[in-house]
């Protein structure tokens, strides 16, 4: 048995007395689930947790490497006394050596959220009793003899399904995805292993960030456990003062920028850019229209001078966006696109949202922002304003009236509007 | 025909309707904030408020009872892409 801290093939870690790390280490990954990148690689964390009257598995590893996570597991014990399988999240990641674990270990009981649970078909495709599952909440305990495992609900957080697990008597928390990173290193332990915060604070930015408001709950329901050591799914073992990465997680999950409006003010950004001029004088009066609107303050950005990323924090703290766009080629222009295929690391989820712009002969910019502004599950209650080249007087107008409807939306002073779809065919047009 | 009416408060838009519509049909349309995900009852994404004349909404069926659970719903709350209105006047807003 491995005691050391570093981790060798076909050998478990121990973590903490008969508790073992029995996963599995990816040191030449560079790209993870597309989106990701790692100048480390990953490792898959997967563990043993033993009472006097059996093991528990937690989680196990990505498929390729089920034979590194099973020389491990059955290193530290035999099948036979393995009594439960908790699983804290599908991603195949986790669940790539579960068919395989279900097998081995026919007399185990599985235990998932009840998300995880509709999942679970879609995991093991050649079906899986379902006597032997159990859907667990906060009531939830099992018994290992000396040591019992409770579950946090702590959804979202990247999944519907992910849970985590704590080990009351010894103040262990399974955290799955939470608290990992994508940072591969056989030291293991976080006081042992190179400098790895940058990968910490990476993975939080682009997995746990859209998820901000469910990592509020979930540290409410953590900063409340005694934690000796924290045991996520990715990345280093968290022995050395885990509570610093519980802190860290708070100070991630704050506003990035210092709220600059007064408290009860409304925060509106209008973001355009302009190829000869048109776009941007809607944009101007759009911007006039919004600021007619007390409680609101607006902004104004020409999209031609700005990277993406720091107008991605400015919009996750906003309440209201506007985009406008001439039609180039049919289509609004990158600059737009770029900005508006990063929002995906942002909650922007309910916001108000509204597009304008000047075209010359087909104008499809706008009504193309408007879908994927719904499709960012933005409300987008007022149709966008389109001019054939140069504005008129009475076009400005409308831009304006436009900025102002919104931003009455913002302040909960919009007009109540009544539309009959009681026509047949009404709904469908 | 028989009309329903449903108002979606967060945008102050009351709509007419044919009874027996979803309100995933008709909350897109207008731009309130119910928001989808799956649009099957599954994910949870569109639970929301039923702020008065939940009587006259088809009754929930046992998925969606079921995921309303999962995601702590309260007695107000239904999916938007469950919820068919069958008459009345049905005030809902995002939640």
């Amino acid at each position: 048995m491995n005691t050391s801290t570093t981790v060798l093939p076909g050998q478990p870690a121990a973590i903490a007395p008969d508790v073992h790390w029995v996963g599995a280490l990816d040191p030449d990954l560079r790209q993870f689930d597309i989106i990701l990148r790692t100048a480390n690689g990953t490792s898959y964390n997967a563990y043993a947790v033993r009472g006097r009257d059996g093991v528990a598995v937690i989680d196990t590893v990505k498929a390729e490497f089920a034979d590194d996570f099973f020389a491990r597991l059955w290193a530290c014990c035999k099948p036979a006394e393995i009594r439960a399988i908790v699983l804290n999240h599908l991603e195949p990641d986790h669940t790539g050596a579960l068919p395989a674990l279900l097998a081995a270990a026919p007399d185990a009981r599985v235990y998932l959220s009840s998300a995880a649970l509709r999942m679970l078909k879609g995991i093991v495709k050649d079906g899986i009793d379902e006597s032997r599952l159990t859907v667990v909440d906060a009531d939830t305990r099992v018994d290992l003899g000396g040591r019992t495992l409770r579950f946090l609900h702590t959804p979202y957080l990247h999944w519907p399904d992910t849970q985590c697990t704590w080990v009351e008597e010894d103040g262990l928390l399974f955290s799955g995805d939470v608290f990992g990173c994508h940072f591969c290193d056989e030291r293991l332990f976080n006081d042992r292993v190179g400098d790895f915060r940058f990968s910490f604070d990476y993975y939080y930015q682009h997995i746990m960030r859209p998820f901000r408001e469910h990592v509020l709950e979930a540290l409410a329901l953590i900063e409340a456990l005694p934690i000796r050591l924290i045991a996520p799914a990715h990345g280093p073992v968290l022995r050395d003062a885990p509570r610093n990465y519980v802190q860290r997680y708070r100070q991630l999950a704050s506003p990035l920028l210092t709220f600059e409006a007064g408290e009860h003010e409304k925060t509106l950004l209008v973001f355009y850019i302009s190829a000869y001029g048109n776009t941007e004088r809607m944009a101007r009066a759009v911007r006039d229209g919004a600021e007619g609107v007390e409680g609101v303050r607006v902004s104004l950005y020409d999209l031609a001078g700005g990277d993406p990323a720091p107008f991605v924090d400015l919009i996750e703290e906003a309440d209201g966006l506007m985009f406008g766009s001439p039609t180039i080629n049919g289509d609004a222009v990158k600059p737009v696109w770029d900005l508006l295929s990063s929002l995906t690391l942002v909650k922007v989820k309910g916001k108000f949202g509204a597009a304008f712009g000047s075209f010359g002969w087909s104008g499809e910019a706008v009504r193309l922002i408007e879908d994927r502004l719904r499709g960012l599950k933005l409300r987008v209650p007022r149709t966008g304003v389109r001019v054939k080249l140069i504005p008129t007087d009475e076009e400005l107008a409308e831009c304006r009236a436009l900025g102002r409807e919104l931003a009455e939306h913002l302040v909960g002073r919009a007009q109540p509007l009544h539309i009959d779809f009681s026509a047949p065919g009404a709904l469908t047009t | 025909m028989p009309k329903a009416q449903v108002t979606f408060e967060d945008i102050g838009v009351t709509v007419t309707v044919p009874a027996g519509t979803r309100l995933i049909e008709v909350s897109e349309k207008v731009g309130a904030g119910i928001t989808y995900g799956c649009r099957e009852g599954e994910c949870g994404t569109c639970m929301m408020k039923i702020v008065s004349g939940g009587e006259h909404l088809a009754s929930p069926s046992v998925l969606e009872d079921q995921v309303l659970k999962d995601n702590y719903a309260g007695a107000a709350n239904r999916l938007g892409c469950q919820a068919q209105v069958l008459g009345g006047h049905i005030v809902v807003r995002p939640g």
